[in-house]
């Protein structure tokens, strides 16, 4: 069993939990994520790994609930335990040998970038951070990123804090105003990772990408997290989950991404509906 | 006086349009009586031809003879003598190519029904015995097995048997491999299943879920960690797909991600989150076991129409003929010397169609099997929602890219001697991680053999050292 340690609730709907996984935390590297499951009959979930602590054995997770799965983890509190969750998964991200680095973060996908900025930082990059976030109510991670970072940049869709606009509007203005970086790490929803690809291949700045397709086993067996990189389907549990973003078919993969949309919104009315007899018992 | 009935008695089995509808088992076991009948047909050979069509040597014809007398709990221990999974071997072994081919009784009529005598001995003695399962004195030598499939299993039961500590690491988050993950419930139960890993365990074998080796530990961290020697059965997981276009459109799977979705993840209970394509029409890729059991899976989960796309004739199809049977019993659609070329999508990026085109068979190629060759002018297409490939799988590559020093061949598959023994001294390989997809009989075999050798590996170094 897999007991949670700490949990911290970052936002309304983004949550950081701490596991007990000694194992994991021994062998995780930044880029690596785990599958969990949270009881018998949840789905496989893959998450990618945040931090890691090897003395104390323990990895950090943050997850957005979504899915009826991470509902149900979010819902868990500390010394409740995770039935399954295994790990470290997919190669690590390869950071050696970059001097000026911008890691781009939307919305969750700012704690899957976090582990690559600290990483670039403990090597000696010089570290630009933006991160971007509809509003700011579900800022995350400021304090950790500013920790790491020598410069962080956040945006906003409604200007509500940091600048208005998008991540791509900031890296555009950082690449103009001559940042010069040799490589950028973005990380958040497929478009803005299809967007920032687009610009950086304008300027041909290496970018990493991030991908979390639909997987099941994370071993390489099921061939359910295909994604085609430069003309080539690759597995992104063995193959990745980090690509070159400017070979990846982000198109493909958003539609990917759909296959079980329907029965998830129907899953997720069947939550919905839960809560709210509780809420009418209460 | 032996029964020289032609044939074997027949096992009832639920009917087709039916079963083809639930996910319990599809064929139902002898009763005592039928056994008993069944078992007069050996004729108890002296030279016993069935022993040595058998991968693990069952000594056949002493168990038959048990039956008959009634004696089921005693054929049932000459059984588990050498092979430690009966209810599953007894299920799911292809005995037409194996002890029953050859059978004496089947150069005229129908061989003795070994299989379902296999089955029915361990079934009597799953709901029948109260034996407890002794746990044999330890001998103070860890071993690790990679892999809770077929050949993990036999491997660390032997060795457990003659006093090893075994630790069985498994990837998933329950053991038993492809039993649990690739054949359906309605050829095997999980909870067969789960009652021979429960012995296992009972014995002393212990499993650790959760633990991809080669990223969680290497083998050079587990002899760190005291364990002597290492067996390697980590399966063919890596599903093949044709590389024609289309395939990554949403409704394509691989039979593996089809298959684990329903069986271990139990997509078809509704208890579980798993979801699985709500499909009408079905075309599997394919001719092997998993197409089959790929097809009538779909079949049970609501599909109208399920075809079976192979690109040779039925002659040459590699799954078992009773498959094949059960699978046409049920409504499957045959569509043989047929071969897509392209798989068509809607503007959602969903399946819609599948382009064919026909085949007809040349000479023989490297398989012995005839070639097959596209027919000029055949093109037409299928609609279809869903597209399953069945067409193989190769060896996980996760171990092989972590060890140093671990030989392989080009297909990726571990090259070992004829002791199941590696490259890497002390490190031992066997099943479908060895012979690229196979069956569990075959298996288990080489997980016997890796035992023996482990054995004689670790007494070495204690006699010499």
């Amino acid at each position: 069993m897999f007991t949670i340690v700490k949990k911290r609730v970052l936002n309304e709907a983004v949550t950081l939990m701490e596991v007990h996984a000694p194992f994991i935390a021994r062998k995780a590297k930044a880029g690596q994520f785990i599958i969990f499951r949270v009881d018998e009959f949840g789905e496989r979930v893959p998450l990618t790994i945040a931090d890691y602590d090897r003395e104390k054995g323990t990895v950090t997770i943050i997850f957005q609930a979504v899915g009826k799965s991470t509902k149900l983890l979010a819902q868990k509190v500390e010394g409740d335990d995770i039935l399954d969750f295994v790990g470290p998964l997919g190669k690590a991200t390869d950071l050696d040998g970059y001097k000026r680095a911008c890691v781009v973060g939307g919305g969750v996908g700012c704690a899957i970038a976090y582990p690559s900025a600290k990483a670039l930082h403990d090597l000696g990059a010089q570290v630009d951070v933006i991160a971007g976030f509809r509003n700011k109510d579900i800022v995350i991670l400021e304090d950790e990123m500013k920790a790491i970072s020598d410069n962080l940049f956040i945006a906003t869709d409604d200007g509500s804090y940091g600048q208005k606009g998008f991540v791509t509007d900031v890296l555009r203005s950082r690449i103009e105003g001559g940042a010069n970086y040799d490589l950028v790490i973005a990380i958040g929803p497929v478009i803005m990772m299809k967007m920032i690809a687009l610009l950086t291949r304008e300027y041909n700045i290496k970018t990493i990408v991030s991908l979390n397709p639909i997987m099941i086993d994370g071993t390489g067996m099921c061939g359910g997290c295909r994604v085609t990189v430069g003309g080539q389907t690759r597995f992104a549990c063995v193959d990745g989950p980090d690509f070159d973003g400017h070979l990846v078919d982000f198109d493909e993969l958003m539609k990917r991404n759909t296959f079980y949309r329907k029965q998830e919104q129907e899953d997720s009315n069947h939550i919905c509906r839960l809560n709210l007899k509780e809420n009418e018992d209460a | 006086m032996p029964n020289m009935s032609l044939s074997k008695i027949p096992m009832p089995e639920q009917d087709p349009n039916i079963r083809n509808r639930n996910f319990s088992e599809v064929t139902l076991g002898y009763t005592a009586e039928m056994a008993q009948e069944e078992a007069t047909r050996c004729l108890n050979c002296k030279h016993k031809p069935c022993v040595d069509g058998c991968p693990v040597n069952v000594r056949i014809p002493e168990f038959i003879q048990k039956v008959v007398d009634g004696d089921f709990e005693e054929a049932y221990q000459i059984i588990l003598s050498t092979n430690c999974l009966p209810a599953v071997c007894g299920r799911v072994c292809p005995q037409e190519n194996q002890c029953e081919a050859k059978c004496v009784r089947a150069i005229k009529g129908e061989s003795v029904a070994i299989g379902r005598l296999e089955r029915f001995v361990a079934d009597y003695h799953m709901q029948n015995s109260v034996s407890l399962v002794e746990k044999p004195v330890s001998n103070g030598h860890k071993v690790a097995v990679i892999g809770s499939g077929p050949a993990g299993l036999s491997c660390a039961g032997d060795l457990s048997g003659r006093g090893y500590e075994v630790t069985i690491f498994e990837a998933f988050h329950k053991a038993g491999g492809v039993l649990v993950y690739g054949i359906p419930e309605f050829r095997l139960p999980k909870a067969i299943v789960q009652k021979e890993i429960d012995n296992l365990k009972a014995q002393g074998v212990e499993v650790m879920t959760n633990m991809v080796i080669g990223k969680i530990l290497s083998i050079e961290e587990l002899f760190e960690m005291g364990y002597e020697s290492v067996f390697i059965s980590s399966g063919a997981g890596l599903p093949s797909f044709m590389n024609i276009p289309g395939e990554s459109l949403i409704g394509v799977y691989s039979a593996n991600e089809f298959l684990t979705r329903s069986n271990l993840m139990k997509a078809f209970d509704n208890q579980y989150d798993t979801p699985i394509r709500n499909s009408k029409r079905v075309a599997v890729i394919g001719g092997g076991n998993v197409a089959m059991d790929a097809a009538r899976t779909a079949k049970r989960l609501g599909a109208e129409d399920v075809y079976i796309v192979y690109r040779r004739s039925e002659h040459e199809m590699p799954a078992r003929l009773e498959e094949v049977h059960h699978a046409k019993d049920e409504g499957i659609i045959f569509k043989n010397l047929c071969s897509p070329t392209m798989i068509a999508g809607n503007d959602d990026g969903q399946v819609c169609s599948i382009e064919l085109v026909e085949m007809e068979l040349g000479e023989p190629d490297e398989s012995g099997r005839r070639r097959p060759i596209v027919k000029i002018g055949s093109e037409n297409r299928l609609e279809v929602d869903t597209v399953v490939m069945a067409i193989g799988t190769s060896p996980n590559p996760l171990i092989r890219s972590t060890t140093k020093g671990l030989e392989t061949n080009k297909r990726g598959c571990f090259v070992v001697d004829e002791k199941m023994a590696t490259s890497i001294p002390g490190v031992y390989a066997g099943g479908d991680a060895v012979t690229g997809a196979a069956t569990v009989i075959l298996a288990m075999g080489a997980g016997k053999i890796a035992a023996e050798s482990i054995d004689e590996y670790i007494k070495s170094r204690y006699t010499n050292g």
